[in-house]
């Protein structure tokens, strides 16, 4: 029985691939009915070809609104929490001090909390300091969440890194400044980059605790939320397909990139 | 760049006497913690204390609350919210083991079996993370739809037959039932089970395998006795990664189920957000939050992998 015993060779393949079909398959979902032209205010049944949203993307009110507000605090928590947390990694990697456990910790502790607890005692924050809640305290909120997730990205680059090097440069009579800038941080970048890059999608993405510090303001997740409630337009399929596409060109050109320069070296 | 991925371990902290220690350099690290970590005690630390007080006040919204510290709060809220944990517990738990007999395959598959596809295999994993979730959790609703393909594939199967037996479907129906929400956080959850399993697979030494299978072990046996004991740091962080969330999840319990489906999130969401009985759902959230933590800690007690954090 060869195919027996094939299947049974490829058994792992096959399971993998039904996986990554089970992953992909909203996706093609949402790319099937961008195209679609529905019959009342929900997109969910299939009913005839049409381009209008594509060539209309922004024709739902308030849907480019909240599409470039979550860009501007996406934007913002990146650089907010990547900053922060770029100092406190090298604070963990590069220096023996007292209060490192419970820094930590305190580091540990929000990846290790279910959103909604986070969301909701922050919310008891601000309403106990009489906050405006909106654009600031989404901010906020979304910059703690992120914080921990940029440290533990540069804290395994930087923990790789050869101290040597940067003894080399001193020995080389680079000043601490210059060392910095010219060897350690190019050392780190990559990590930082993937801290930025995941801060940036999980604030961008971010629906929980969005939705208990938002107030009145209305960010692109808490746009699609409100939508499945009244009625989901066909335009925040095209939304999210090009969003998957740019993803998967954005990895694919950097991977390229990756593969030149290494080349070049080689 | 291989020179620097292969370089040694970063050295022990140097004696200071090679180097007379600098004074400025005494506080550096404190300077460089200061804005970070304040900015986490003040919006991550100081909320969960300030969350710990509203849960024992009473009062009301227009008359203001006061610290009674009346501790029923959190009997009331348990009795009354029983079933939403322990639906919590039951889906999320569910939604584990399904990503962890979903996601090895994948993992293993991308770390042994890919060769030259391995990267594109692992972008497409990650891409759909870009699409916003939301939008991927409503097309559950569209694939899940009731007379459609899938459930009428399940249908064929006999398959709705065993899950209505086991109370998680009701008739011909997926959609708004225990199934479609377990289904949705599956989903939702499995890359964070795939990426640290991948991560483990990677760093185990093919040459192992081929050990086991000179040993004429069969490569069932050499699953069970090299593979899997060798990624179990990966089996216990993607768990815990998948749980964690999933246990407080409320938008797959709202999208794709029902009221009969509410998980402890959705309550917690309703009493803060449109009661407005703050010290009930303050209560809520410290019951769970406690609930996870020491289900956390026994796992990783009884797992043995205590240096994975």
């Amino acid at each position: 029985m060869p195919f027996v015993n094939w299947l049974k060779r490829n058994l792992v393949v096959l399971a993998g691939l039904l996986t990554l079909g089970y992953l992909l398959l909203p996706n093609v979902v949402v790319t099937v009915f961008s195209f679609n032209k529905p019959k009342g205010r929900f997109n969910y049944e299939w009913q005839q070809f049409s381009l209008d949203a594509w060539k209309d993307p922004c024709g739902v009110s308030g849907l480019c609104g909240s599409l470039s507000l979550s860009l501007q605090i996406a934007l913002w928590a990146t650089l907010g929490a990547t900053l922060l947390g770029t100092l406190i990694a090298f604070a963990l990697v590069r220096y023996r001090f007292r209060a490192r456990g419970a820094v930590n910790s305190l580091i540990f502790l929000p990846m290790a909390m279910p959103e909604v607890v986070m969301a909701a005692s922050l919310l008891t924050l601000f309403l106990n300091m009489g906050a405006q809640l909106g654009f600031w305290t989404i901010l906020i909120a979304h910059i703690m969440f992120c914080l921990s997730f940029v440290v533990t990205a540069v804290k395994a680059r930087v923990m790789s890194m050869d101290p040597r090097l940067e003894e080399a440069a001193r020995d080389l009579y680079a000043g601490p400044f210059q060392t910095f800038v010219r060897v350690t941080l190019p050392i780190a970048a990559p990590g930082i980059a993937a801290g930025a890059l995941l801060a940036f999608a999980l604030s961008f993405d971010d629906f929980i605790i969005t939705n208990f510090n938002a107030g009145s303001t209305v960010t692109f997740p808490m746009f699609v939320w409100g939508s499945a409630q009244r009625g989901t337009p066909v335009q925040i399929n095209v939304i999210g397909t090009t969003m998957f596409v740019v993803a998967v060109l954005f990895v694919l050109v950097s991977m390229l990139a990756g593969n030149r320069r290494n080349r070049q070296k080689a | 760049m291989s020179t620097l991925t292969e370089a040694p371990p970063p050295l022990a902290p140097q004696a200071p006497a090679s180097k007379p220690p600098k004074r400025r350099g005494r506080f550096t690290p404190y300077w460089l913690l200061l804005p970070g970590i304040l900015w986490l005690v003040v919006f991550f630390a100081l909320p969960m204390i300030y969350q710990a007080s509203t849960s024992v006040q009473t009062g009301s919204l227009e008359q203001g609350y006061k610290v009674t510290w009346h501790f029923a709060t959190y009997w009331d809220a348990l009795s009354a919210y029983w079933p939403q944990f322990v639906r919590s517990v039951l889906y999320a738990g569910t939604a584990t083991i399904l990503c962890l007999l979903l996601g090895y395959p994948l993992a293993y598959l991308i770390a042994f079996r890919a060769g030259r596809w391995k990267n594109l295999i692992m972008i497409l994993v990650i891409a759909p993370f870009f699409t916003s979730f939301l939008i991927r959790t409503l097309a559950w609703k569209t694939i899940l739809a009731d007379g459609g393909p899938v459930v009428g594939a399940l249908n064929t199967l006999h398959v709705l037959d065993v899950t209505n037996w086991l109370g998680m479907t009701a008739g011909d129906r997926v959609l708004a039932t225990p199934l479609a929400v377990v289904c949705g956080l599956t989903y939702n959850f499995l890359p964070f089970m795939i990426l640290p399993l991948y991560t483990s697979l990677e760093r185990i030494d093919g040459r192992l395998h081929e050990a086991a299978g000179d040993l004429y072990a069969r490569p069932w046996t050499t699953f069970r006795k090299v593979t899997f004991p060798l990624s179990m740091p990966g089996v216990v962080s993607g768990t815990l990664l998948t749980f964690i969330p999933a246990a407080g999840d409320y938008v797959n319990a709202d999208l794709l189920g029902s009221t009969d489906t509410g998980m402890v999130g959705n309550v917690i969401q309703t009493q803060f957000l449109r009661v407005l009985d703050y010290p009930t759902a303050a209560a809520l959230s410290f019951i769970l939050m406690a609930a996870i933590l020491l289900m956390v800690t026994l796992y990783i007690r009884r797992s043995g992998t205590e240096d994975l954090v």
